[in-house]
Formats: structure tokens, sequence, C-alpha cells
């Protein structure tokens, strides 16, 4: 039995509602979104249950996966904070406020911090420049904007997520 | 303008919700077209009221749907909110405060069209947005105003949404339906064109997100009404995206034919620091640079105007400013960087020719290059010229060829003599 629609079977119909009976290869994109939720990455163990449930070939779906930059196939700190330093967001700062971002979390730029809470990495612009310094937070299957950033705010929005994590006392390692 | 036609929620407390937007005059735009016009009466209004698409090519709406031929079925029709642009973030604001305006305008082209599904076709980092409008649709559905006979007439339709993971390209629209049938997002040789081998192989109708919000408007007043503003080859409104060294960076609804300056200076506030402009780009990272002169400052931002007097088209219209302290080659150094990161890798001009302006782009900026590796950069994005497989490797380009034909000099600062 497929592990993947045992666990997720409600949301993964429902996924599959959307698109036509016969082109149950739509689905693989929010698939693979599924699959990364819990870990931060795709699990290699996923990609034969996704393809069992599409049709598609374990080939295909990697590639997919290699293609798209929101997919991750390896591990990395479980939330990743990640800068646009596009042209406008540059324009604004963008740059210095990453690198300073990176200083005072204690990382170079695409390393992770020591508790593997964050890693800080720059990417491709956001669509949101007339508010930079921005950044997306991917983790736990979600990804949110902050935007009009300073070192300062991100600080508290990392110190919020760290104090959450310990109150928990969770795993957070995944 | 007092009243925005596109970002009511500037006006309007409360449009994100159903029934404020219905108190406004929402839906009374698709219920008269369902119940008393035929889809090819719904075209036609468009068609007259001169709407071209807001995505960046500026095609004429109205006309687009008319490709779609009626002797295959089933149609679809797919919003196209992969807002990817480096310097653009307007489709998000209508998307988040104004969702409803969205709606109606795409259930208004799935009409015309005759499709009775719709898939909005999201950038990934739009997941929370994604789940907003996913809020919206069910609100719709509860309303009747989605679903299966809508409001009694004959006409059913379902809309959902679609995410993308992260893709430039996808915005190309042949890209976002490989993408949707969950393929790598690589554009399609064309013909044949997506109005008639779309997706699934079928006809397809693809607009952008504030394209589809004019419709309610324009069905609601009129075609005249709409001619009424903007200029007579670019009537409307459009979202001016302003980003840069400005000071009030920001979404500015302006009729078609606004100039640079008063974009810049009356609404963006002028220069940060009141420092001097050095060039603008009115569509973003795919722009030619063009010198703020006077000349360039006083051409009315339409798309027949920016052709004639620039010969740099509207695109967009996100229009990112640059002051005297932005050296160009570290800023073409960018956006060939941008575009090396998002290149398909389908044909071989774009995924090589980026690479290697990237590697030239980058040599300049860090002092290792020759003079001579100047003129190799401007004949390699020469080179790639007209031999991309789709715009966007073409657009890599345009910065390039601008910036070392017209700021020569910012590049010979970094190079051995």
């Amino acid at each position: 039995m497929n592990q993947l629609y045992q666990k997720y079977a409600t949301e993964i119909d429902e996924i599959f509602s959307r698109y036509p009976a016969d082109q149950k290869n739509s689905a693989v994109m929010p698939l693979l979104f599924v699959a990364q939720r819990e870990k931060g990455y795709v699990p290699a163990d996923a990609l034969p249950q996704i393809a069992e449930l599409t049709g598609v070939s374990e080939t295909d779906i990697t590639a997919v996966m290699g293609f798209y930059t929101l997919f991750h196939e390896q591990p990395a700190g479980r939330y990743r904070i990640q800068v646009c330093t596009d042209l406008p967001c540059a324009l604004r700062g963008a740059e210095q406020y990453l690198q300073d971002l990176c200083a005072a979390l204690g990382v170079s730029e695409g390393g992770t911090t020591s508790d593997g809470l964050f890693t800080v990495e720059a990417v491709k612009c956001l669509a949101a420049c007339h508010r930079a310094p921005v950044f997306q937070l991917q983790g736990d299957g979600e990804i949110k904007y902050y935007e009009k950033q300073s070192v300062e705010l991100t600080l508290q929005v990392a110190a919020g997520l760290r104090e959450l994590h310990s109150r928990e006392g969770s795993s957070i390692n995944g | 303008m007092d009243k925005h036609i596109l970002l009511r929620h500037r006006d309007i407390v409360g449009i994100e919700k159903l029934d404020i937007y219905c108190g406004v005059g929402g839906f009374a735009s698709f219920e008269k077209a369902i119940r008393t016009m035929q889809p090819q009466d719904v075209t036609a209004e468009v068609k007259n009221s001169g709407l071209r698409g807001r995505g960046g090519a500026g095609f004429p709406t109205g006309v687009k749907w008319g490709f779609l031929p009626n002797n295959i079925w089933p149609h679809y029709v797919v919003a196209n909110a992969d807002e990817s642009e480096p310097g653009t973030f307007k489709d998000r604001e209508i998307m988040e405060s104004n969702p409803f305006q969205f709606l109606e305008g795409l259930m208004l082209a799935s009409y015309a069209v005759q499709a009775a599904t719709a898939y909005i076709y999201l950038r990934g980092e739009f997941w929370e947005l994604a789940a907003f409008l996913n809020q919206k649709i069910k609100d719709l559905e509860a309303a009747k105003l989605l679903g299966d006979n809508i409001l009694g007439s004959k006409y059913s339709l379902r809309i959902f949404t679609h995410l993308g993971a992260g893709a430039y390209i996808c915005g190309e629209e042949t890209a976002l339906l490989e993408s949707i049938e969950g393929k790598l997002g690589q554009p399609r040789l064309r013909p044949p064109f997506p109005a008639v081998e779309g997706l699934y192989g079928k006809p397809t109708l693809i607009n952008n997100v504030e394209t589809l919000t004019n419709l309610p408007p324009i069905l609601q007043n009129g075609a005249d009404w709409y001619r009424t503003l903007g200029t007579e080859q670019s009537p409307g409104v459009k979202i001016f995206c302003l980003s840069g060294c400005v000071k009030q960076p920001g979404n500015y609804e302006l009729p078609l034919g606004v100039t640079y300056r008063e974009l810049i200076y009356t609404y963006g506030g002028g220069i940060l620091e009141n420092r001097a402009i050095k060039a603008v780009m009115s569509a973003g990272a795919s722009s030619d640079i063009v010198v703020a002169d006077d000349h360039a400052l006083d051409t009315p931002l339409a798309y027949e105007t920016c052709m004639e007097r620039l010969n740099s088209p509207l695109g967009s219209a996100s229009v990112i400013v640059l002051d005297e302290s932005v050296n160009m080659a570290w800023l073409v150094d960018k956006t060939v960087n941008f575009f090396k990161h998002e290149s398909c890798g389908k044909c071989t001009p774009c995924r090589e020719g980026t690479f290697w302006m990237n590697r030239l782009t980058d040599h300049i900026v860090k002092g290792e290059a020759k003079a001579s590796d100047i003129d190799l950069l401007r004949h390699e994005a020469v080179q790639m010229q007209g031999r991309c497989l789709c715009a966007l490797g073409e657009f890599s380009t345009m910065a390039v060829v601008s910036a070392v034909d017209r700021f020569r000099p910012d590049f010979e600062k970094h190079v051995r003599s």
C-alpha cells in the first residue's frame, strides 16, 4: 500500500479532483509539496510512491524536483530564510542586509545555524520589490513572506521560532 | 485619480469579503453576462474596449479570445499569476486585496470562451495567497456563483488554483501549461498556439491577472467608457509598479499615457536622497536601460509611445528607477545572473548565452576583465538575439546591449587597460 496515500488520503483525493481523470500527471507538483512537508525535503522513498499514484516515471519526477527551486532533495535547516537579492531589492540594500543577517546568525550564505533551525539563502525575485528587504520563510510545509525587514526584525522572527521549538521540546532536525 | 478601477480596496474597506464586494456592484457584470449576453457579445465588448494584455505583451485581449476554435472541446482558461519579473508586484496586490474582482474577471473570460474549468497558476512562493484564494473560491461556490448551472443558467464553471514551485520561465504561457501538466517548465514550439492546442492539448485561453481584473468594470460600464481612459491605442488604466531608487516605491494605478516624470516625481516622490536620476527600465529586468533625459522623462507610458519615442516596449510597466549612484556594469551582472539562473535549459542560445554573459559580467565587476571583454559581452548578447526559443532568452540581452552602448564608461571603470 502507498504510504504517502495512506497518510494523506483525503488531501490527495482532493488534489486529483482538480484535474481531468486521465491527467493524473498534473498532480506531480502538488504531491511533491505534500511529500516535502514533513522533513523540508523530498525523501527518496517518496518518489516511487508519487510515481505509483500519478503514473509518471520516477525519472521524470526526479527531473521535475530538480527543475523547480522550491523542491529540495537534501535536508537543510528546518526553516529556510530565503532573501531576495535581485536588482530592485539590491538597489534598496538587500545584499548588505543578507550579509549582516548571516553574520548575526553566525552562518555563511547557504549555511545552517548550529541548532539546525535556520538555513539562510539568497533567492531570485519574490515579487515584493517595493517592500525590500524581503525574505520568505520556507518550512513546515508553508511559505510566508516577511517584508520591509531589518536584521533586528528578522532576528525577532528567528527568536520567536526558536522559543516555539524549545517550548515544544520537539525534535528540530526532522 | 480619485477612485481606483482595479485597486478598489484602496477606496472600499472590506472589499475582499464577498458580501461587501457584492454590495458595491460586484458580480453584476457576470450576472448580466450569463443572463443577457451571448458569449460572443462579451468578447465583442472586450474587443471594442481596446483592452490589451497587461502581462507585458500588450496583445489585444478580445482578439486573443477570438482565436479559440469552436469545433474542439473542452476549452480551458488559465489565469497567469506567476508574477516573477524583477520589478513586478501588482498581481499579488490585486489578488490579496481585491480577490473577487479578479475572480469575476476570470469567470467572465471563462464564460466568453465557454470553458467549464479554469485554473489559476500561482508561483509557488504565493503559497499563502493560494490558500486565501481557495477560501474565496469556496465562498463563491457556497453563494452558487460557481458550480453547476450558475444562478439557474445553463453555464457551469469550476475554478482551481495550481501552485508552481519556483521558476520564472513558467510565466511564459506554454511553459506554464507544461508546468500544470506536471512537467518541467520549458516552452513549447509554436505553432500550435495555446488557443488551439493548449492545456491537455485543448484550446486554452491564458490571461494575466491584471488583464482579467479589468473585465468587470468594462462589462459594467461599457467599452466606450473604458476608451475615455488612457490613450487611443492604449485605452484604460494600468498598474505601474515603481521600484528602485525612488522615495515612494509601490503600485500606482494610473491611466496609460502618464509620463515617466509624473510617475517618478509626482507619484513616487522623486529620487532617494534627491540624487540625480540616471536611467529607467520600463519592463523590469527584461528592459532596455533607457537614459533618463528630458525626452525619456516626458514620454507617455503607453504601448505605442514607448516604442515610438524610446524604441523600448512598455512591457508590464514595472518601472525600475536608477540614480547616479548605480553602476551599470554591476546592474547588468545582476540581471544576467538572474536570467542565467532562470534559463530553462531547453534552447542552446539561452542556456549557453546566459552562462557566458554571466561569466563575462562576473569578470568585469571583479576587475578581472580586459577592455575587449566589454565588446565580447555585447557580441555575445547580439548573437543570442533572434535565436532563442522563447522571448525570455531574448529579454536577457536587452539590458546588456543597451548598457554597453549607453553607459560604456561604467564598464571601462572596472577593466584593466
